[in-house]
């Protein structure tokens, strides 16, 4: 750990290019299982990619004139900007409300989330049919400025960039830019503050984009709340996603955590764990409420209403129990089970809106069931992202300590206040 | 209240100057010329009592548009409704109702306030001010315009690498040049009509009272998501020749406005409020210190 703590010394650019051929080079053993059955998915998704810019979106996806929409969508940038949703919510819990019990995993946190907006979002691009104009609603003179889309589209951008402000101390730190990283830190608070008004009408705006699909979504799922709803899910599944990256992370990355921090690990699973439970609640509630005001019972007896029933029941309340359970009793097997569920229900919801109760009305064999290629591409996203994530947290400071000369800057004034917040801490971890 | 003619004259002199002085020096309040001048949305009013189903617009539209000609008296189409493709703009369906069969035109419907339009991230998707909702190539293929349609009209050309949307634009190329659409030229029967909206719902109106035993006394487009370019006249409930009644009399965008309203407020509102709480969770040493922690 002390080894890869230390800074390169920067001084010239031909330094900076031989470090950056350095850092390039894969660390550690080449042929791990994990390398030997991704690698082939990606390239395949690759190939595929090719074939679809190519030959257009028919060659690879099963959409359709009924099902404009698919997986593409429906999965990867609505599931995805969900799961991504744990960074705002950290960056709001540490920066804001300064609960210092979880700033040990902010930085893998804006880094997931970094990461998932630049590939799932990213994923929009594939699903472009006209992609060369993707710069259109960035530059130019014709805003389509009554469109919710274009307001996603430009909170994607700008949050990406918050998010890289946020995370850019660790690359400071990596290159040993001292100056530089101090300057980036001063600006985290106000991405921080930017990050989360943005994703607040982002991830509502998810679900306002189904808004005008009024006709087509089953009366069970549609509603005029549906931006509230995509906004309250985002926390715990921002939050599992925590949970459930934290878990294999930990596990994988466990030569780089130290030992102390490892043991803080479980305190903040608890805490999380009780963070999903509260969400979870609430969006339980909310839902239970517009179903007896909506005054839809006859619906629940159709075979769609089954399906909303076991979405709510076995999606929402049980992953809810579960944490609850896990909190009262410090299981933390429990909790991470009800990360699990929860975000298969996040899953699940988002598919019900783009994909399943989207246009219920249409007999099965005219749906849309993605194809083989789609969900290859999907999972090559997927696993791109992983290997990044993974190159990036074996190089930069994610997991492991700062270099020594960041904490050397501020021990002096820190040590006191440290000392004075221990018993603090322990209070609040109950 | 005591008011003579003499002071009566006065207010209303001093009202008039007023507005006057006020509509003037404010930017964009139509006057009273402008608001006569400009120009009313054009559409058509489809009779279905009169169509027999010859297709001569389906073979208009394709020769107007540079499509596929299509052999007409092919009959077999009729067997199943059809939808509108990315080669075929409108299409005739055959119904079987309670009154015998009936032919419906399909097409576009040409919303007074699209919900495609409102959909549309880069204003690809326009509406124009001589009635047509057209398409143009700075689309980016989000597709987003096609769950917004209440009609699902907009259709996209999945088979291409340079796709694009395909739907009808109401001739606007010859709208331009004070034509009349293709297909309401083509049409024998005189079961298409063009003119302003405001003309097409007097002539509706006036067939059904001229004779009310030929139709049902509805006419569709008039509220319809708030109100269509295309109106249509039936002598059998709309349903059963494969409208959708359910659709509601409130402009599509009219969904999303709420949450779109919602937008500068939060964006104003939270960020304050967040700096509001930041400062307040600042500890003493922070603020003495003056700058965050690291």
């Amino acid at each position: 750990m002390n080894e890869s703590a230390k800074s390169p010394e920067i001084k010239t650019v031909k330094d900076f290019v031989t470090f950056i051929r350095r850092e390039l080079k894969p660390k550690g053993k080449i042929f791990t299982p994990f390398n030997v059955i991704t690698l082939p998915i990606i390239l395949l998704g690759l190939a595929l990619i090719a074939i679809r810019l190519v030959k257009g979106l028919g060659a690879v996806t099963n959409l359709s004139q009924e099902f404009p929409w698919g997986i593409w969508i429906g999965f990867d940038v609505m599931v995805g900007v969900a799961f991504a949703g744990g960074a705002y919510i950290l960056t709001f819990v540490v920066y804001i409300l300064r609960n210092e019990k979880y700033h040990g995993v902010v930085r893998a946190t804006v880094l997931n989330g970094f990461l998932a907006y630049v590939f799932y979002a990213g994923a929009i691009f594939l699903d472009l049919g006209r992609w060369w104009n993707i710069v259109n609603p960035i530059f130019g003179n014709k805003f389509g400025v009554n469109s919710v889309l274009f307001l996603v589209s430009w909170h994607f951008l700008l949050y990406m960039i918050s998010l890289f402000i946020e995370f850019s101390p660790a690359v400071a730190e990596w290159l040993g830019f001292k100056r530089i990283r101090k300057i980036l830190a001063s600006l985290t608070v106000g991405a921080v503050i930017f990050g989360i008004a943005l994703s607040t009408l982002h991830q509502s705006g998810l679900g306002a984009l189904l808004m005008m699909a009024k006709d087509k979504i089953h009366p069970l799922w549609y509603t005029e709340f549906i931006p509230v709803f995509f906004f309250v899910s985002s926390i715990f599944a921002g939050l599992s996603m925590v949970i459930f990256e934290g878990t294999i992370s930990h596990k994988v990355f466990a030569d780089q955590i130290d030992p102390e921090h490892q043991q803080s690990f479980d305190r903040i699973l608890m805490g999380l764990g009780k963070g999903c439970a509260g969400a979870l609640f609430v969006y339980f509630f909310m839902k239970i409420l517009l179903l007896i005001h909506g005054k839809q019972w006859a619906l629940l007896a159709t075979p769609m209403g089954t399906w909303y029933l076991v979405e709510l029941i076995g999606f929402v309340l049980l992953p809810c129990v579960l944490f609850l359970h896990g909190v009262r009793y410090q299981n933390l097997t429990v909790i991470r089970m009800g990360a699990i569920v929860s975000m298969l229900g996040i899953i699940i919801n988002r598919l019900n809106y783009s994909v399943i109760a989207y246009k219920w009305y249409v007999p099965l064999s005219q749906r849309y069931i993605p194809s083989w290629m789609e969900i290859t591409i999907t999972l090559a996203i997927i696993l791109t992202e992983v290997w990044v994530f993974r190159w990036i947290a074996n190089r930069m400071p994610v997991f492991r300590a700062s270099p020594a000369w960041v904490t050397e800057e501020s021990t002096v004034k820190k040590t006191v206040t440290i000392r004075k917040e221990v018993p603090k801490w322990k209070v609040s971890a109950m | 209240m005591d008011i003579n003619r003499r002071s009566f004259l006065k207010v209303l002199g001093g009202g008039m100057a007023g507005a006057a002085l006020g509509s003037s020096l404010l930017p964009g309040r139509p006057r009273a010329a402008e608001i006569a001048a400009a120009k009313q949305f054009s559409g058509v009013l489809v009779d279905t009592t009169r169509c027999v189903g010859c297709r001569s617009c389906e073979e208009a539209c394709a020769a107007a548009h540079h499509m596929a000609i299509l052999d007409i008296n092919d009959q077999s189409v009729f067997d199943r409704p059809r939808n509108t493709t990315v080669s075929q703009w409108t299409v005739v369906n055959r119904y079987q109702t309670e009154k015998g069969e009936v032919f419906v035109k399909k097409q576009c419907m040409h919303c007074n306030q699209p919900g495609c339009v409102s959909a549309c991230l880069v204003k690809a998707m326009q509406k124009r001010e001589e009635g047509p909702v057209t398409w143009d190539t700075n689309c980016m293929g989000c597709r987003y315009c096609m769950p917004s349609c209440p009609f699902e009209i907009p259709k996209f050309e999945y088979q291409s690498s340079v796709p694009k949307i395909q739907k009808c634009n109401l001739c606007w190329e010859r709208l331009r040049h004070g034509e009349k659409p293709a297909c309401v030229e083509a049409c024998p029967e005189q079961a298409l009509f063009f003119a302003t909206r405001r003309e097409l719902i007097e002539e509706a109106n006036k067939r059904i009272y001229q004779k009310p035993g030929d139709y049902i006394h509805h006419i569709y487009g008039e509220h319809e998501v708030g109100g269509t370019g295309y109106l249509y006249l039936s002598k059998v409930p709309f349903e059963q020749i494969g409208f959708r009644t359910d659709l509601g009399t409130t402009p599509y965008p009219e969904f999303t406005k709420g949450f779109l309203y919602s937008v500068p407020l939060v964006l104003l509102l939270w960020p304050a409020f967040l700096m509001g709480v930041n400062t307040l969770t600042k500890r003493e040493d922070e603020k003495k210190r003056g700058g965050e922690r690291p």
